[in-house]
């Protein structure tokens, strides 16, 4: 049941229908509609929004200012690019195209101040102009007046205007060092499990019952819930999956009702959903696509990955053993794996144990090319001429990512490098050489 | 008194609270000038009669009024305005410019204001000027012409002064304080500053030039004090339509400062900050939910206006995380512990994780490496971790060196309030290390 809201500004319809869009934000819109109070009364200079993606701010503030009618400006600060658009998109929406080309050529805050005054003492504000700013993390790197000034636009073109910023960073992380007009700050919650049921549930499909469709979005929410609430990508993957959930329905197998057989077919789909779509490494079309595959070939579906498919030549796999052998172990080591006859290097001195972290977990460290020119002659079993070719494939392996150049400024002349590949992926092209890799690491003795 | 004789009653009461919304708001949200500024009146006595000088006896002048935010400098320098230009001569002969270091922020864009604020587009045209002190010397010369033999007093207010102390060489401010100092037109210069160490930032030059007075607004109230102010702000004034509801009404706010928990709330915000304008955005709060259904402010609203004004936001955040965002936050204020706050980067995170997997968790089982690195991409994204330095961009995602933004009593408290925390979630959160 939703409470209804209530405002002695506005007709008891309008805002049945505006709370009717606005299922869960009950709370959070009355509170704005109280702040806003009837349209011919100020509101506070500057109001800051934050909350989770998909919380409902742009939408409970766009319904708000849409059904109620009230003049507004919507501006993203991911499509300004520039302030000039800023500036443009609230002239134009307060005061037609006429006052937006007032503005200069690549206009200052003071212009826009300026063009703002006259245009609003040629019509004053009969009601509060509310500018609501989209992304508002995005102004911090924007010139540096530009959000203590919008955070006091009230005072600065004296008109009765409010500014309303909605982002998902806390307030703290925008304050300006010698601080600025403090707005006012309201957090949307995240909507609970139960929330989300509810408003995906509207979704349902024409030809299904509310229930059967309820129930897929129970098993849905049963899957993802415990690692996304964005309600955006739930719907999506609710949208994504639909079809599949349907199957066993459309061939007979199993009725409506029978939410238990229904659960067993669908649980595995998703969970493997997970891994691909959810992480966007495949497409939704590629999705879809592997699902129609998936039923012809009888669930023989891999996952992508695209560093499977790159094929390396002989002995740049040796160079790209060498260079993770030398950005995992300590240099001081070498001597122990790759010399023949390291004499006797007592082993208790060897391994340090109060070495903290392995060095899996900090990840790989810079070597020098030397360092690796060594340690690949030692691998790798035929004797090979330090030719060109050698240097020309550690460029390759840089190219494709494989190796990153660590620059200095400094050392110009011997530069260093740093293997940016997985284990996974190292023993994998280990094997195709027949090379033992794990005997050769440090943190795997 | 006399001409409120005839008592104005019988306003419905919808059409009273309607009128107390818009008066109220007028003063909480549009910085209303008060009629005498409160608390600051010694300051206003003498900012008024520094500006008498140059407006009525031409006098050059210049002066500080320096404060915290939202102490009231920029309303003690409108009163004043308001009020000396009571006087007739003041009123005909002074010229303003208000220029704002958010707004001007060079010398160029501020020249051009100055110029338009003077109405002098006209005079100046397309005339070209050797020097930044030619240009400005010329305006305030042509302001001679006409009948008068002597220039008009200009005033000139620079808002957020400090800014203006950044400016190229500060051209501007030299030639102000110069001219201001040397007696060549008589005009006011009064800046406007929340920056206590404001003289450090200017150059010599410049700085000999300054007056060196300072207004100081450093207004502190005792509680007393401040719970007056309380009642003033939100008491309605005698021309109120309605004379029973705003006796009613007034009343009512008497009683709301006596309550006790009502003391104890304003208590608190006290202690943080003084200033008016944070009393008015928590009094904002309380009149917005004021309604012809509930005309007046209970102790209530304020409790509810106060927390929201003090919730602590990284904890608002966390409750929304999702269970796997949460446990990875977890292992990172354990590696906290161990390593004493030196950064981490996803793979410790991961490996901290999996061992409370391997331990004993029934609630959560792994996830796949890429959809823990999405989690963490969304934590660094909400900024609740930051990496190290940004210079890193080549290093591999999993490897970066991150910090965390956020203490243990956060932590500690988003997981009592997170919905339905599994409890051995919880337990492994408490565990001094993982
Ligand atoms: N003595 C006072 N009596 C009544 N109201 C006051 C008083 N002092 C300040 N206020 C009110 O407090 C609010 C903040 O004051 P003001 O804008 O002048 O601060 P400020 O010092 O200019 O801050 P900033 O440095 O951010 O510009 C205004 O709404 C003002 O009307
Ligand atoms: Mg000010």
């Amino acid at each position: 049941m939703s409470a209804l809201l209530h405002h002695p500004g506005y007709e008891e319809e309008r805002l049945r229908r505006l709370s009717e869009q606005l299922p869960c934000r009950e709370l959070q819109a009355g509170m704005l509609l109280s702040l806003m109070g009837q349209p011919h009364q100020y509101s506070y200079p500057s109001v800051f929004i934050y909350g989770h993606r998909s919380s409902g701010k742009s939408h409970v503030m766009q319904v708000l200012l849409k059904e109620l009618e009230l003049p507004h400006a919507t501006v993203s600060c991911v499509e300004c690019v520039s302030v000039a658009l800023l500036f443009e998109q609230v002239l134009l929406s307060f005061f037609g195209g006429d006052a937006a080309s007032l503005l200069p050529r690549s206009p200052s805050l003071s212009d826009f101040v300026r063009v703002y005054r006259q245009q609003c003492s040629q019509s004053p504000a009969k009601q509060t102009r509310y500018i609501v700013m989209e992304k508002a993390e995005l102004l911090r790197d924007a010139d540096a007046n530009l959000l203590p000034a919008l955070l006091r636009l009230q005072e600065l073109v004296e008109d009765n205007v409010t500014v309303i910023l909605l982002t998902e960073i806390v307030w703290d992380r925008f304050r300006p060092n010698t601080g600025c007009f403090e707005p006012l700050l309201l957090h949307f919650p995240d909507y609970s499990k139960g929330e989300l049921q509810q408003i995906l549930s509207r979704d349902k499909h024409p030809s299904y019952s509310a229930e059967f469709y309820s129930s897929y979005i129970n098993i849905l929410l049963g899957v993802f819930y415990s690692v996304c609430r964005d309600l955006r990508e739930l719907r999506h993957l609710a949208a994504l999956n639909f079809s599949k959930f349907c199957e066993p329905l459309a061939e007979g197998k199993v009725k409506e009702t029978d939410t238990h057989k229904l659960w067993r077919n669908m649980e595995p789909h998703l969970k493997k959903a997970m891994q691909t779509v959810y992480l966007r490494e495949v497409s939704s079309l590629q999705w879809e696509q592997m699902q129609q595959m998936e039923e012809k070939e009888n669930g023989a579906m891999r996952g992508l990955s695209a560093h499977t498919h790159v094929e390396l030549p002989y002995y740049s796999k040796f160079l790209l053993i060498a260079a993770y052998l030398a950005s995992y172990n300590p240099a001081r080591t070498d001597k122990r794996f790759f010399l023949k006859h390291h004499g006797k290097i007592k082993k208790t001195n060897f391994l340090k144990k109060n070495e903290k972290t392995s060095n899996h977990l900090l990840g790989p460290k810079p070597f020098p090319l030397d360092r690796l020119l060594a340690i690949f002659y030692s691998v790798v079993d035929s004797r090979v001429a330090p030719t060109a070719s050698i240097f020309s494939q550690i460029s390759s392996l840089v190219t494709l990512q494989l190796l990153t150049k660590v620059s200095h400024d400094d050392q110009l002349d011997s530069p260093k490098y740093k293997c940016a590949v997985s284990m996974d992926f190292i023993r994998a092209i280990s094997r195709t050489v027949n090379f033992e890799i794990v005997n050769y690491l440090y943190d795997f003795l | 008194m006399s001409k409120r004789k005839i008592t104005k009653t019988n306003v419905p009461v919808g059409e009273c609270i309607s009128q107390v919304q818009e008066m109220l708001r007028e003063r909480l949200c549009h910085q209303r000038l008060p009629d005498r500024p409160e608390g600051v009146e010694a300051q206003h006595k003498h900012l008024l009669e520094l500006l008498k000088r140059t407006a009525v006896h031409g006098e050059s002048n210049s002066v500080l009024i320096v404060g915290p935010r939202g102490a009231g400098k920029t309303m003690l320098l409108r009163c004043v305005l308001r009020d000396l230009l009571e006087e007739k001569e003041a009123q005909k002969s002074l010229l303003q410019v208000h220029l704002n270091g958010l707004l001007q922020t060079d010398d160029r864009i501020a020249l051009k204001e100055i110029t338009r604020q003077l109405h002098l587009e006209n005079v100046v045209e397309d005339k070209v000027f050797g020097s930044f002190a030619e240009n400005l010397c010329f305006l305030l010369e042509a302001l001679k012409k006409g009948d008068r033999s002597s220039s008009r007093p200009v005033l000139f207010v620079l808002d957020e002064f400090d800014l203006f102390a950044h400016h190229k060489n500060q051209t501007l401010l030299y030639n102000l304080l110069d001219i201001s100092q040397s007696a060549q037109a008589p005009i006011a210069v009064v800046g406007i500053t929340c920056r206590l160490d404001v003289l450090e930032l200017l150059e010599k030059r410049v700085k000999s030039r300054f007056s060196h007075r300072q207004i100081h607004l450093l207004s502190n109230p005792t509680f007393t004090e401040y719970l007056d102010r309380v009642r003033t702000q939100l008491s309605l004034p005698d021309d109120f339509p309605d004379d029973k509801f705003a006796l009613d009404w007034n009343a009512s706010i008497e009683t709301l400062c006596e309550d006790k928990s009502v003391e104890d709330v304003l208590q608190r915000h006290f202690n943080s900050s003084k200033d008016f304008r944070s009393m008015h955005m928590l009094l904002m709060l309380c009149l917005s939910r004021v309604s012809v259904a509930k005309p007046a402010i209970k102790p209530a609203d304020l409790l509810e206006a106060s927390r929201l004004c003090l919730a602590d936001a990284n904890a608002n955040m966390l409750h929304g995380l999702s269970i796997l965002e949460l446990c990875l936050i977890i292992a990172m204020k354990h590696l906290n512990d161990v390593y004493e706050g030196d950064p981490f980067n996803l793979q410790m995170v991961h490996n901290e994780f999996k061992k409370f997997l391997q331990r004993k968790s029934n609630s959560m089982y792994n996830f796949e490496q890429p959809v823990i690195l999405k989690a963490f991409e969304h934590l660094q994204q909400l900024e609740l971790i930051r990496p190290v330095d940004s210079s890193s961009a080549k290093t591999q995602r999993e490897y970066q060196l991150m910090r965390l933004m956020l203490d243990h009593s956060q932590i500690m408290e988003a997981l009592q309030k997170y919905p339905q925390c599994p409890t051995d979630v919880k337990q492994w959160a408490m565990s001094a290390f993982g």
